[in-house]
């Protein structure tokens, strides 16, 4: 659709298309008047990216899932009564079990196709979740999340909640010995809940673990009411980005005030609608071939067995691993006795960090004071300092994460489990500061090397000898649109801190709040390299006539050993 | 929402950048596609090529569902499973494959501008928001009756106590049942798997036992268990035990609980006392159980106290004794409640 096309082509009525399309379209309209909103939608661009597509890995597993789960419903049998197991999985012929369990196994061995159903679903619930995360840091460390897409962000972390608790909730559903230790844990958790926590356990449970309950209980959990608050924020979601229009990599042409890229149709229903597919196709590969969670080889769930290294799903392992790393605090007050060796990280430590992510776009709004719209992204370099809080955030979780495995790290590399722990319980803290350091370092490493090359060029790896000696590299100009590339980035301003008093030594209202704020705005973007000056760049291209900068040969040099190398060095 | 069609801009017509001008967007290269006529046919020829893969392999599949029986086994596999999964995965990812190359190779690659709008509604249409907001609250008389206001609104609110009333039935309440087990006086300590009694001789030091109370094994006069289902899974979940033999000597007996154990041999709870795994990992020299779950670890010569992790509560014992035929009984049940903490667990009835 563009202006290559003459405007004197025949009227759309006339062709062979819109006789055979119009009646329909004119039929649906005249009754629910769609032209109007499918007439800003089917040629609505989308720009490219490799990045763009992590949203949608994360959208197709959902719907992959939706798939799968429901073939999964027509067999499973979300019931704690005990039956005795006489299916085709012989080693545990006439074994006692919930029916859910045996069910599973009906699945598993006695419906074809039902292994590759439960594989597929547990695969792409992995992969959903992975693939929110994944979408989740290139939101954050692109700045997509500026205004005007602060409440999508929102919506995009109340979806990740929503789904690990999804996640726990199905992978609870088998009553297997692993699934049923995972809920052990959850019993245990809801106990440490102050005050009222027994209440809630047996609530819960339908009185005392594990109760005859839960599995009913949790099944309408994980089909009806988790997944409808994912299917309307999902939507919620989606229709915010189309409003919004997506957000898009600066570059020659492309503005605050466009979107360039390709239309839905064809080209994007072609590409994200076959993109759908592969996701699909990667997941059922995934089940044929990779076994997950084979329940059959844990047994039945027993509440006086359980299996050394047992573990959660991945993304329940930074909860797990801060349960391993909490010391052992818990005391008694007045009669209640307060276990805050569980409930601080099983509990607020889970709300807080999810919290803290979904309050992240507030909280910069709040230093950069930047009331603006926001289409273009933002190269993580420049924005050193929530990139290096971000990287922080990323190691205080993998901290997390490997303090959940540390009983498989002991026994793969025959450490030491307790200075396993007892390191991670240092690294949780220490790790996220040292990350925050290095990262923000080679942001800054990164600006000043992008500003050195709008300036001098790049390093050709053409080395020039002098007449006298003195060895050079030649420098390469970049092109216009490789110089355009590096400055499109917007400069930043430092708000400066107030006087105190003014002239006549009177103090000024909101002193403190403004000494405060220019306080974490010089943290913030204290250190950014700034980008060259029009100037500097005008100075730099007359310069370029005169090549590269030449290695200067100084009094000590005395010229060039066999090696090459020389000699002064 | 915007309703206008999407337009080639001028090429830069774009707003002024700093320090560079923007170039504006390139010069739209064509494809070998665009520009061949054979390969555009032979693009035309592999995408298709990549539907009838597909159709075939769900054909492959339809058989496979018939054909492969449930029970054979390929390269390790399922060949069930894995003849369903690769032929289905294989079809979809052709499908995937097929239309994406489409939409590279031959679609309008023409790259396509469009504006943005701001965000917000104008000026205009706020403002009629507003004033119509304002109207409309002003003809309820929202504001000018506060009577009836705070009264429909206290109605509203009282409202939420039958969505929280109507969830009392979800379970009873707790009662004292956190603080028992099945465990009474003179009940014999039998092996989990088997349900036999455990003849305090037989003993090695150095072993671990896991067992559990007799009556998750007696059956009534008429040959049904006495716990049967949930309420064998609750008292077992309580009840569990290991016991163990130690060396007497290297026993630092809690005061109080120094004739609780059977020439060494002690009975301690195997539920861990910080979320509930059932506890077993058993180091014979140190005397050490390590939960595997969350590695607290407790010494079970000295009253099973915790050593690491974060556990906080010693593991409870179990008192015992032998009865006649020297087999183990327990003298009482826990003296303490079992398992993971709760919030009433200091309270004395």
């Amino acid at each position: 659709m563009s202006d290559t096309k003459t405007p004197t082509h025949t009227p759309v009525e006339q062709t062979k298309f819109g006789k055979r399309a119009g009646g329909p379209v004119k039929w649906l309209d005249e009754r629910v008047g769609a032209a109007g909103v499918a007439r800003g939608l089917i040629r609505k661009v989308f720009p490219d990216h490799w990045s763009f597509m992590l949203g949608e890995i994360a959208l197709y597993s959902f719907i992959v899932l939706l798939l799968s789960g429901t073939f999964l419903t027509f067999w499973f049998q979300p019931s704690m009564q005990e039956i005795t197991y006489t299916g085709s999985y012989t080693p545990l012929y006439g074994l006692e079990m919930s029916q859910a369990y045996a069910s599973t196994l009906d699945i598993s061995f006695d419906i074809r196709g039902g292994l590759l159903m439960r594989q597929i679903h547990h695969w792409s619930a992995m992969l959903f979740i992975a693939a929110m995360y994944v979408h989740m840091l290139r939101v954050f460390f692109t700045g997509a999340f500026r205004k005007p897409r602060e409440l999508n962000w929102v919506i995009g972390v109340l979806l990740m909640v929503l789904g690990l608790i999804e996640g726990f909730a199905g992978y609870s559903l088998p009553d297997d010995l692993l699934s049923g230790t995972g809920l052990r844990f959850v019993d245990g958790l809801i106990r440490s809940i102050p005050i009222v926590g027994s209440y809630l356990e047996y609530f819960v449970f339908g009185g005392e673990f594990p109760g005859n309950e839960i599995i009913p209980r949790l099944y309408m959990v994980h089909i009806l009411l988790v997944p409808a608050l994912l299917l309307g924020l999902i939507a919620a979601h989606m229709l915010l980005l189309v409003y919004h229009k997506h957000t898009q990599w600066p570059g020659p042409g492309r503005t605050e005030k466009n979107v360039v890229g390709y239309p839905v149709l064809p080209v994007y229903a072609a590409k994200a609608g076959g993109f759908f597919f592969v996701v699909f196709g990667f997941t059922a590969l995934m089940g044929a071939v990779l076994q997950i969670n084979p329940i059959w080889a844990y047994g039945p769930y027993n509440p006086s067995e359980v299996t050394a290294g047992s573990q959660p799903d991945w993304y329940m392992g930074f909860v797990e691993g801060a349960v391993r790393l909490m010391p052992n605090w818990e005391f008694t007050t007045l009669g209640w006795t307060f276990s805050l060796n569980v409930f601080i990280p099983a509990v607020l430590l889970l709300g807080a960090f999810f919290t803290a992510i979904g309050a992240y776009p507030f909280i910069e709004r709040w230093v950069t004071k930047d009331d603006r719209e926001h289409h273009l992204l933002q190269r993580p370099r420049n924005a050193p300092v929530r990139t290096a809080l971000g990287v922080a955030a990323m190691t205080f979780y993998g901290v997390l994460w490997i303090g959940g495995g540390n009983d498989i790290i002991a026994t793969q590399f025959r450490l030491d489990i307790y200075a396993i722990t007892w390191f991670c319980r240092v690294m949780v803290f220490v790790g996220p500061v040292i990350a925050f350091i290095i990262t923000k370092r080679i942001c800054l490493g990164l600006q000043r090397a992008d500003k050195e090359q709008v300036l001098h060029g790049y390093e050709s790896g053409v080395i020039e000898r002098s007449p006298d000696g003195g060895y050079s590299e030649r420098h390469t100009p970049l092109s216009e649109v490789g110089q355009y590339e590096l400055t499109t980035h917007e400069r930043v301003e430092v708000a400066a801190p107030p006087p105190a008093a003014d002239d006549r030594g009177v103090r000024v209202s909101g002193a403190r709040k403004a000494r405060r704020h220019a306080f974490v705005s010089k943290f913030y973007y204290g250190d950014v390299v700034d980008k060259p000056s029009r100037d500097d760049v005008d100075e730099a291209r007359h310069h370029a006539g005169h090549d590269g900068h030449e290695l200067e040969a100084d009094e000590e040099f005395r010229g060039v050993g066999e090696t090459g190398v020389p000699r002064s060095h | 929402m915007s309703s206008e069609l999407p337009v080639q801009r001028p090429r830069n017509d774009i707003e002024p950048a700093e320090p560079l001008d923007n170039p504006g967007l390139p010069e739209h290269l064509p494809r070998p596609t665009d520009v061949d006529p054979a390969m555009e046919r032979r693009a035309e020829r592999q995408i298709s090529a990549f539907f009838g893969l597909a159709t075939l392999l769900t054909l492959v599949f339809c058989v496979a569902y018939f054909v492969v029986p449930k029970d054979a086994t390929f390269l390790g596999w399922s060949a069930l499973n894995f003849s369903l999964g690769a032929s289905l995965g294989l079809a979809l990812l052709a499908i995937g494959i097929g239309a994406i190359q489409w939409a590279k190779k031959l679609m309008d690659d023409h790259e396509v501008i469009e504006m943005r709008h701001p965000v917000a509604s104008s000026e205009e249409d706020r403002a009629a928001t507003l004033g119509m907001l304002n109207d409309g609250i002003k003809e309820s008389g929202f504001g000018r009756r506060p009577m009836i206001r705070n009264s429909l609104l206290g109605a509203l609110g009282v409202l939420g106590l039958p969505a929280v009333v109507l969830l009392g039935d979800l379970g009873p309440l707790p009662g004292r049942t956190q603080f028992s087990t099945v465990w009474t006086k003179g009940m014999r300590v039998v092996t989990d798997v088997s349900g036999l009694p455990i003849k305090a001789a037989d003993l090695e030091v150095g072993e671990l036992v896991n067992a559990e109370p007799a009556i998750l094994f007696e059956t009534d006069e008429e040959g049904e268990r006495v716990l049967e289902g949930t309420e064998a899974l609750q008292a077992k979940s309580k009840a569990a035990v290991i016991v163990v033999r130690i060396r007497p000597e290297d026993i630092t007996a809690p005061a109080g609980r120094e004739n609780w154990g059977v020439d060494g041999i002690l009975c301690y709870s195997k539920i861990c006392t910080h979320v509930g795994c059932p506890i077993s990992l058993y180091e014979q020299q140190t005397h050490h159980v390590l939960c595997p779950c969350h590695q607290s670890t407790f010494d079970l010569s000295d009253g099973g106290s915790v050593i690491f992790g974060p556990g906080k509560r010693p593991l409870p014992q179990l008192p015992l004794s032998v009865d006649e035929e020297g087999y183990l009984i327990a003298t009482s049940d826990f003296t303490e409640p079992v398992g993971p903490s709760f919030p009433e667990i200091e309270q004395e009835s």
